[in-house]
């Protein structure tokens, strides 16, 4: 997908005025937040919970080699392959041999951020692979042409008009807009190309170091129908997802769970463990699981490894301001909110990505509700450094920030700053108690009036009370 | 309680926007701990807190101010501002110094003594003689560092019922940011705005005359957005109620009503 994350500030002004997007948008904020909190509310011992997650996570980012060596040989034990790929062309070649061995027209997908992370359908449409994604909401954005702008509930940015139109022009069929009607529609047309795919694609949650299992949670079964019936099934994720044992699974799939969606569990969790066996009556011949690097082994041991410990349940964007003010695709990537604003800059460049870790109040919501207590607005800060250490912040901020700093590293200096800027808004003010325009303070000023400060400076006048 | 024969010794902690904007803020504070059998001072050498550079990434000047300011408050049991946001800033400098480094336990030292104003008359002092009063339909904002960093949410508001006339209409989403964010307003001013805009509709909404809040930031933007949209709700620093200094204007108001001889 194009990057437009450069163009933010331009994305964002655009969504603001956007007036379906704001529909689509205020669901949001009364869907996964009210969810969520009444969730949690139901289970004591939430806290606790999100405590042994992220010291779970912290251990296996400390091992995290010996882990995934045991995954794999455990897949490969179970009759399956593991393929390591470094970068994102490694993994959609990778993708695109194994397609190509069993001779694949069409293949089926279950929703995948990594893979549109690699940008696989592009790739695999370039290569004469046809891509159907089977996950509703990813059904319909591809129908669109159009790109997540969400990572668990994709479509978020549109009503149920824009689906009744697409639908109506793709399908050829009399519109609807019976929500009813038009899910029977998915189904029916999802259907027969289930059943006529060569190979399915999958993402995976966790993977299961003990067993060499991949697991998928899903709310509409198409993960299901994705993995079990085509002769091949491609599991394509990120080396972070590994956990050791079954048992740890469940600790994360209960945090996701109410994390995510405000659901106790999701309601459907798959587990795929290696090809069909001997005796089994259904499941794929081949099972592949591809593990995509893309510079999270370059995260381990940095300042941010804690953002490896993301189990991607969203409640991060669910509960920003930001996000909910602009929506997902503002962020000009595939990852938005928050998270998005960690892992953009790492995996596109923080040339391309600066103006995402900036784009936050640091209002500190994402990380109270995030399931393994990322620290995401120290995070956001780390890349702020390494931008203006770099020299890559706008001249405007470090002109500013280096004049400001001056003065507040002298405070004799500071004093008289305070004093003449106090002076200057009293006098803009005159007789009232606001100021309708600042020169050069536009940003404040087109929106709200600057109050003016009250009498002289509190320092100024501290020190005549004193002598007095 | 302390006893008032042993005053304790705090250091006022201004904050540069209580400096420029609204000094009565500070005189407010000062009188609430004194009232509190506090021995106010005020060190000169301070500035402002470092939030700035340390949010638009400029590591060296925050640690310049951070020395600054852990050595302008030596000496003091507690130091103590009216702002979550600038104290809770006191409180990051333990994350600029090496372990190895000798200020990373002095700013760990400031840490312990750093105390936004409501939480340290409420959780340190235990102080709940609060003898004004004010006659508003209030409603509080929870500023985010104070809420999230500070844990403060029920002090402000347990000062608050000793007042007398004041009822608090709570608004909904009183815990969501109010697009302030320091230099976030003017660096993604539409972002910002929309922001504001949804909490003063959450204000006007809550049937309140007054917003109350513990942070002149977000007080500056909520009450600019609520002159140009026209309401006239007054917004006020939480310390003017409680140490019963409410003659002066309200935050953006004129000495006089326009039309009006001064």
């Amino acid at each position: 997908m194009q990057i437009t994350s450069p163009a933010f500030k331009e994305n964002a002004r655009i969504a603001l005025h956007d007036a379906g997007l704001q529909k689509a948008l205020g669901n949001l904020k009364e869907g996964f937040p009210v969810k969520r909190s009444t969730a949690v509310a139901r289970m004591p011992e939430f806290e606790q919970l999100r405590d042994e997650g992220t010291a779970l996570k912290n251990h296996i980012l400390e091992n995290l080699d010996i882990y995934l060596e045991q995954f794999e040989a455990n897949v490969i034990k179970n009759g399956g392959h593991v393929h390591w790929c470094r970068t994102p062309e490694d993994a959609c070649k990778k993708i695109l041999d194994i397609c190509e061995e069993v001779d694949a027209k069409t293949v089926t997908k279950g929703k995948s951020m990594v893979s549109e992370e690699i940008n696989l359908n592009d790739y695999l449409e370039k290569n004469g692979v046809e891509p159907i994604e089977t996950d509703l909401g990813e059904y319909i954005l591809q129908l669109r042409g159009d790109h997540p702008s969400h990572i668990i509930a994709p479509a978020i940015h549109l009503n149920l008009e824009d689906v009744s139109e697409i639908f109506h022009e793709k399908h050829k069929r009399p519109k609807s807009s019976d929500p009813k009607v038009l899910m029977q529609e998915a189904r029916e047309m999802l259907r027969e190309k289930f059943a006529g795919a060569d190979v399915g694609i999958t993402g995976a949650n966790f993977l299961v170091a003990e067993t060499g299992s991949t697991i998928i949670v899903t709310n509409e079964g198409n993960g299901d129908l994705t993995q079990t019936l085509p002769k091949t099934h491609i599991v394509v994720t990120s080396i972070e997802k590994v956990v050791p044992t079954l048992e740890d699974m469940t600790l994360f799939l209960r945090l996701l769970a109410r994390s995510a969606t405000g659901q106790e569990f999701t309601v459907y969790n798959t587990l795929s463990t290696g090809p069909r066996r001997a005796g089994d009556q259904d499941g794929p011949e081949n099972f592949h699981v591809v593990l995509v690097d893309n510079g999270r082994s370059e995260m381990v041991g940095s300042e941010f490894q804690e953002m490896l410990r993301c189990i991607r349940c969203s409640a991060c964007m669910n509960h920003c301001p930001v996000y909910g003010a602009i929506g997902g695709h503002s962020y000009g990537w595939v990852y938005p909110g928050p998270m998005g604003s960690v892992l953009t800059p790492k995996m596109i460049g923080i040339e391309e990505a600066g103006l995402l870790p900036n784009a936050s109040t640091f209002c500190g919501k994402c990380e109270s509700v995030c399931p393994v207590r990322i620290p995401l607005p120290k995070l956001m800060r780390h890349w702020r450094e390494d931008e203006f250490s770099k020299h890559l912040s706008p001249k405007a901020v470090r002109w500013g920030i280096g004049g400001w700093a001056f003065f507040a590293k002298r405070p004799t200096l500071y004093r008289l700053l305070s004093i003449s800027s106090n002076l200057f808004l009293r006098v803009m003010a005159g007789k009232k108690g606001h100021i309708k325009k600042i020169p050069l303070a536009g940003g404040w000023t087109d929106g709200r009036d600057m109050p003016a400060p009250r009498g002289k400076t509190f320092m100024s006048q501290y020190k005549s009370r004193k002598q007095r | 309680m302390h006893a008032p024969e042993k005053p304790i010794k705090v250091g006022l902690f201004v904050t540069c926007l209580v400096d420029m904007f609204r000094p009565s803020i500070g005189f407010a504070t000062i009188k609430l701990l004194e009232n509190a059998g506090c021995k106010v001072s005020v060190p000169e050498a301070q500035t402002c807190c470092g939030q700035p550079a340390f949010n638009s990434g400029d590591k060296k000047s925050t640690q310049d101010i951070a020395r600054q300011t852990i050595q302008a408050f030596d000496g003091y049991e507690y130091v103590v501002g009216p702002s979550g946001s600038c104290i809770g800033m006191l409180h990051h400098y333990t994350e600029l110094f090496d372990e190895s480094d000798p200020w990373k336990a002095r700013a760990e030292d400031l840490k312990k003594r750093a105390f936004e104003i409501t939480s340290f008359l409420t959780d340190v002092l235990d102080f709940n003689t609060i003898l004004s009063k004010y006659d508003a339909k209030a409603t509080y904002h929870d500023s985010c560092a104070g809420l999230r960093e500070l844990g403060v949410k029920q002090q402000p508001r347990k000062l608050l019922a000793k007042v007398a006339n004041l009822t608090l209409n709570e608004m909904e989403e009183s815990e969501t940011c109010c697009g302030f964010g320091g230099t976030f307003c003017v660096k993604y001013p539409d972002i910002s705005n929309r922001m504001v805009e949804n909490k003063t509709s959450n204000i006007v909404d809550s049937g309140a005359t007054t917003l109350l809040g513990g942070d002149l930031g977000c007080l500056l933007n909520m009450a600019g957005k609520l002159k140009r949209q026209g309401h006239k709700i007054e917004t006020r620093h939480i310390v003017e109620v409680l140490a019963g200094m409410t003659d002066e204007p309200a935050i953006g108001d004129a000495d006089y009503e326009l039309g009006q001889p001064a």
